[in-house]
């Protein structure tokens, strides 16, 4: 059984190298392989799942080791697999939504010329993903780490005709590096304190590492986390991400990879839960990247950007309760799961509705489609009840136990956390209104597809739409319904069966740990709390956008409206205390090149040439000279020898 | 007993029937190189004298490199019979050394005059006169520049054949060099290499009155300088009362026996520091030590190129070779007391030579200066005063002057209307016109420059370690130094070969007969294995780097 896990990575990977490698023979039947072989990853998923179900909880992680990778006397580094129940989650998440999410493609990108590479991307991505989470070092790990920001590089900028896409895949790349050099750093503090990176020993003898060195430790993975989650300081490539094809952002940048971070962090658990100040850092982290989010997503326009706005929020939700330590880490990993479903779930439908819209993006210019398009509106309201926490939708159950765990953190600061966590909910009920009323509801506000010249960062036309006619609205084929039904059922059921008797906090409990907090308010209270300013959320939403027409151009908005539409000004800010910084950093080191280096060098050589022309002068062909230099040499030396003898 | 009758007791003496003046014993075979090369020098005499014009030039190339093999020959058999370690002693009633650095230093001079006398009789890059091929020497030597005489010894195709023996006498005279164990025959091998040498430099087919004014140039100073090495002979003697090295090291270090006449000089030891840096001066001109360096770049421009190459090969070996046995056999109880003055000599070298090269625009000059960097970086090793000091200026010496040889024959080649165009301008582009001999020139300058893989590298590395060993670690930072600034000028040419574009009406290189091209060949060859393999060779150093005394 050991040995399928290697299995388990290896058919994405194998997908990815047939198609890539393949060539224009495999254009034909390629996006079926990669289909294909992600299903195969599934399968072999629910195989290794059933056989851990038959185990009992403590003995349910399997381990192999495939080879020694870097043997260099004390500095040991195997490829070896760990599948634990936390492993065992990830990989039918990314798996069974990776497999979706391949389906969906299969219609998605029907047009492209370059539909092969694109689903060799993205088996290279589940391949990577996969390895991420069933490492069983953080070496390995890391492989993953960077494989995943690869693949991730690589969808986003799939367009790379279009300067937005290829600037957003590189935005991406760069901030996530800031990111992965915290995890570099990390590993190395790892290795130098416990002289290995495995996660038994150096997760078993934790305790044995000074408080200051953990801290260190923990800062490091959180800012890797930052860089992969999108979380605040790090978040302003995610947005730019949304240039990617649909099928992309579902997959990639909402459902799987931005939430390796949270299971950096989890999986790391006993080095945060010694380091107190990490783990508030983490907490902090979470908090402040909830509500930024949320913001920002309650001012965009643009379909996908909202979403990404939502889903950096919810995965500050995820981090908040990862920094919460034992009380928080089951339910980081619960709605982690959920998130992964209603997500997918609504940016699969947000394709949908672009694929029938000829790629519009603005919600301004959407409206009533829900007639047209029933099984987009059903699936895409099923998520939207979901994610806003309609009670006994997947969401309900998870961000409530959050925040049930952020108020027992305790004191006051379980009361902060706990409150914005709350306010977070509002908005998210707020954001995620306006979004569904803005699209389904109201009157048509449909415009002619722009002209493909005019707007390059429309995705190309699906269904080779010409510029400037109308739009005509229409459900998509069974191949993308299909997942947005599927992920649809989970969106709704999830959560329920995760919190029947309890069964995900029993199934993930042996592997993170488990405490109950003691909360300062019932249950019932918080849960009473979160459902009604839910209801707030909606009402007000509706108050704005559903009693009234929406305008067809963005009126001028608040202050805080208008900064948000530019993400709270996160690109101004990494300008001014980056780019800028940056540039004149450079600028500096090149003055200083040109005038400092290089003038000394120049200096130098300038000294030689001119003292090279003074001296040859001293040659002037007259034998008297020479013969009066060599005299005065001859004078010199003797005097000399004759002085070192009277200064010895 | 009085002064006066002192001396004429000794005058009765002497002329007594018990006083009789004994034969010097003379070890013919032990100094078999060398009189090897005087009978062939001899006999090159008499075949100009005796042979018809016509067959002049076939008889001393014969006689020369006949007399160069044998003696490189008899170089080899004594080495091998052990005369350059446990059979080494001095010969001659002790006049001159048989041993290691001594053998191993004339068969370096043998080799490169070897080579040298190919690049002599080389006749093909002179256009014909009459029918007559021509060398780079003047048709007639005794005719003034200019003159209707010289034209009609031009037209006549004459050519000075006397250059075979006058090389082959200074020849003999640098193998006696650094083999004199007296101050007396220094000096007599001095002035038996020095003539002939100003001599063939005033040879020179074209411009010969550049070339008659480097002759005259170099014999006045080098008369000069003679003069100032006598005087030190004198003085050292006043001192020693000997003219061995051996006896002037017992006297400095006080294990001669004492005799009253020694007591009253040995303590004036101003007359032995002066001595011995007077004597120390006119072996620094030799090898172009600063400040006594100002007519070398002068005498090599002049100077046939043949002979140039010659005299920057053979001299510096011969006077290093010289300079190493006096310091370590003479004068080693006085190493205090000159070391310091070296280092200034030799830091003054290196400098002056790679910065005022820099500015070069002659590429014969461009090596003259060239030449007196690497004598500084060669007096770097001399300073050391170890064993491998000894060996890695061997080494140096040898892998140096195949160098030098080389780069010179390369300059006879690139030639236009006015005979060879030594001007730097002029070879730019060649790299282009001439890949061959432009990549050869760029192997002999790498060299130079010291870069790894030639000869250049393994020598500045072994003379830099035995100098730093020795502990002149400063003298070693000048020296990297000053390499970081001839560094400069070399690439500067590679530059100016391989990645400046032709003139249209540049010179053009002529294609030299099988003897130029034997010479460039096995300045590449040794420069390469040199290069790559030096460890047999510095180990041959090593082993005949004890001098006898």
């Amino acid at each position: 059984m050991e040995n399928l896990i290697g299995a388990l990575v290896a058919a994405p990977l194998l997908g990815a190298a047939v198609l890539l490698l393949g060539g224009k023979a495999l254009d034909r039947i390629g996006h079926w392989l990669g289909t294909l072989l992600a299903g195969t990853s599934f399968v072999i998923g629910l195989i290794l799942f059933a056989d851990m179900l038959g185990r009992s909880g403590e003995h349910r992680a399997i381990s192999t080791t495939l080879y020694s990778w870097v043997p260099v006397n004390s500095f040991q580094a195997d490829v070896s697999f760990q599948l634990d129940q936390l492993s065992m989650t990830f990989v039918l998440l990314i798996t069974g939504v990776g497999t979706l999410i391949h389906l969906y493609s299969v219609g998605y990108m029907e047009h492209d010329e370059r539909r092969r590479r694109f689903f060799g991307y993205l088996n290279l991505f589940l391949a990577a993903m996969l390895l991420l989470v069933v490492a069983d070092n953080y070496l390995l790990l890391y492989v993953g780490w960077e494989g995943v920001g690869l693949a991730s590089y690589l969808l986003i900028g799939f367009w790379q005709h279009k300067p937005s896409a290829a600037t957003a895949a590189k935005k991406a790349f760069i901030v996530n590096r800031v990111g992965d050099v915290g995890l570099s750093i990390a590993i190395m503090l790892m290795f130098t304190t416990f002289g290995t990176f495995a996660f038994t020993p150096v997760l078993a003898s934790a305790d044995k590492a000074s408080e200051g060195t953990l801290t260190g430790i923990g800062l490091m993975l959180l800012l890797a986390a930052c860089g992969k989650s999108a979380q605040v300081p790090l978040q302003s490539w995610l947005g730019d991400a949304m240039e990617g094809p649909t099928p992309v952002s579902a997959l990639i940048h909402a459902a799987t990879m931005v939430t390796a971070g949270v299971y950096l962090i989890t999986r790391s658990g006993p080095i945060f839960n010694l380091a107190p100040d990490a783990q508030t850092a983490v907490v902090v982290v979470g908090t402040v990247t909830l509500l930024f989010g949320a913001i920002v997503g309650c001012a965009k326009d643009d379909i996908k950007k909202a979403l990404a706005g939502s889903t950096m929020s919810q995965i500050g939700y995820m981090v908040l309760a990862a920094g919460l330590g034992p009380i928080g880490y089951v339910f980081a990993i619960m709605h982690l799961v959920t998130h992964g479903f209603f997500k997918a779930g609504l940016f699969l439908g947000a394709g949908s509705v672009m694929h029938g819209m000829n790629d519009e993006v603005d919600m301004r210019k959407y409206g009533a489609l829900r007639k047209y398009m029933p099984i987009t509106f059903v699936t895409f309201g099923l998520g939207y009840l979901a994610i806003i926490g309609f009670p006994g939708l997947s969401g309900y159950f998870s961000k409530d136990k959050i925040i049930e765990a952020a108020f027992a953190k305790g004191g006051t600061e379980g009361w902060i956390i706990g409150s914005c966590a709350l306010l977070g909910a509002a908005i998210t009920a707020f954001y995620m209104t306006r979004v569904m009323l803005m699209t389904f509801f109201g009157e048509k506000r449909w415009q002619p597809a722009p002209d493909a010249d005019a707007a390059p960062s429309a995705e190309p036309a699906a269904e080779g739409h010409a510029a400037g006619e109308m739009p005509h609205p229409h459900e998509s084929p069974w191949s993308m319904t299909v997942p947005m039904i599927v992920l649809a059922f989970g969106s709704v059921f999830a959560g329920f069966l995760f919190n029947l008797n309890d069964s995900f906090l029993k199934w993930l409990e042996p592997v993170t740990g488990h405490k109950e907090g003691d909360s300062p308010l019932s249950a019932t209270t918080v849960t009473a709390t979160t459902v009604t300013v839910m209801v707030i959320g909606v009402a007000v939403a509706w108050l704005v956008y559903g009693r009234k027409p929406v305008p067809v151009v963005a009126p001028k908005g608040s202050l805080l409206t208008r900064a948000a539409r530019r993400d709270l000004l996160q690109d101004d800010f990494n300008h001014v205390a980056f780019v800028q910084t940056g540039s004149y950093l450079t600028r500096g080191l090149v003055y200083l090149d040109l005038k400092g280096v290089d003038g000394l060098v120049n200096g130098t050589a300038a000294t030689v040439g001119g003292l090279s022309s003074r001296m040859r002068r001293l040659q002037n062909g007259y034998v008297r000279s020479y013969a009066v230099s060599m005299f005065g040499g001859a004078a010199v030396l003797v005097a000399a020898t004759l002085l070192m003898r009277a200064v010895a | 007993m009085t002064a006066s009758a002192t001396v004429h007791s000794l005058w009765t003496t002497a002329a007594g029937d018990g006083f009789k003046i004994p034969a010097p014993h003379i070890e013919y075979a032990q100094l078999s190189p060398v009189l090897i090369v005087f009978g062939a020098a001899v006999l090159g005499v008499l075949a100009d004298a005796f042979l018809p014009r016509r067959s002049r030039y076939g008889a001393q190339l014969l006689i020369s490199v006949a007399g160069l093999v044998g003696a490189f020959g008899a170089v080899l058999v004594l080495a091998s019979n052990g005369y350059a370690t446990d059979k080494a002693h001095l010969a001659a009633m002790g006049a001159v050394a048989v041993d290691g650095p001594a053998l191993f230093l004339q068969g370096t001079i043998v080799l490169v005059s070897l080579v040298a006398v190919f690049t002599f009789a080389e006749r093909r890059l002179e256009p014909k006169t009459d029918g007559a091929r021509t060398d780079a020497f003047t048709a007639q030597g005794s005719a003034v520049p200019g003159s209707e005489q010289e034209k009609a010894a031009t037209k006549a195709g004459f050519t000075t054949t006397e250059v075979f023996p006058l090389t082959l006498f200074a020849v003999g005279g640098m193998m006696i060099f650094p083999a004199a164990a007296d101050l007396l025959t220094l000096f007599v091998a001095l002035e038996v290499f020095s003539l002939p040498l100003y001599l063939l430099c005033a040879l020179a087919r074209r411009r010969r009155m550049l070339s008659q004014e480097a002759a005259v140039k170099y014999f006045l100073l080098g008369a000069f300088s003679s003069a100032f090495l006598l005087f030190g002979i004198a003085l050292l003697y006043g001192y020693a009362g000997t003219v061995s090295f051996g006896g002037i090291a017992d006297v400095v270090s006080g294990t001669a026996p004492m005799t009253p006449a020694l007591a009253e000089t040995a303590g004036n030891d101003a007359l032995l520091l002066i001595g011995g840096a007077m004597v120390l001066m006119g072996l620094l001109f030799k090898v172009g030590a600063v400040p006594f360096h100002a007519w070398t770049p002068d005498v090599y421009q002049g100077a046939p190129t043949p002979v140039t190459g010659f005299m920057a090969a053979a001299t510096k070996v011969a006077a290093f070779g010289a300079l190493l046995r006096l310091l370590y056999v003479a004068l080693p109880g006085l190493r205090w007391d000159w070391r310091p003055v070296l280092w200034g000599v030799a830091i003054l070298t290196m400098v002056v030579g790679a910065i005022v090269a820099v500015t070069q625009t002659d590429v014969k000059r461009l090596l003259a200066y060239s030449s007196i960097a690497h004598a500084g970086f060669i007096l770097a090793g001399v300073v050391a005063t170890t064993p491998d000091g000894i060996s890695s200026v061997m080494f140096y010496l040898a892998a140096y002057s195949f160098v030098t040889l080389g780069a010179f024959a390369v300059v006879t080649l690139v030639r236009d209307a006015g005979g060879e165009a030594t001007h730097l301008s002029r070879w730019a582009g060649l790299g282009r016109r001439s890949p061959l001999v432009a990549a050869v020139f760029a192997v002999f300058l790498l060299a130079f420059a010291g870069i790894p893989l030639t000869s250049g590298f393994a020598g500045k590395f072994a003379v830099f370690k035995a100098a730093a060993d020795g502990g002149a670690t400063p003298l070693v930072i000048v020296g990297v130094l000053s390499s970081a600034v001839a560094a400069f000028f070399y690439i500067r040419v590679i530059v100016l070969m391989f990645f400046s574009d032709p003139s249209p009406e540049g010179p053009t290189v002529a294609v030299p007969s099988p003897l130029t091209t034997t010479a460039i060949a096995f300045g590449v060859v040794t420069t390469v294995v040199l290069g790559i393999l030096p460890q047999y060779f510095l180990d041959l150093a090593d082993k005949a780097s004890v001098f006898v005394r």
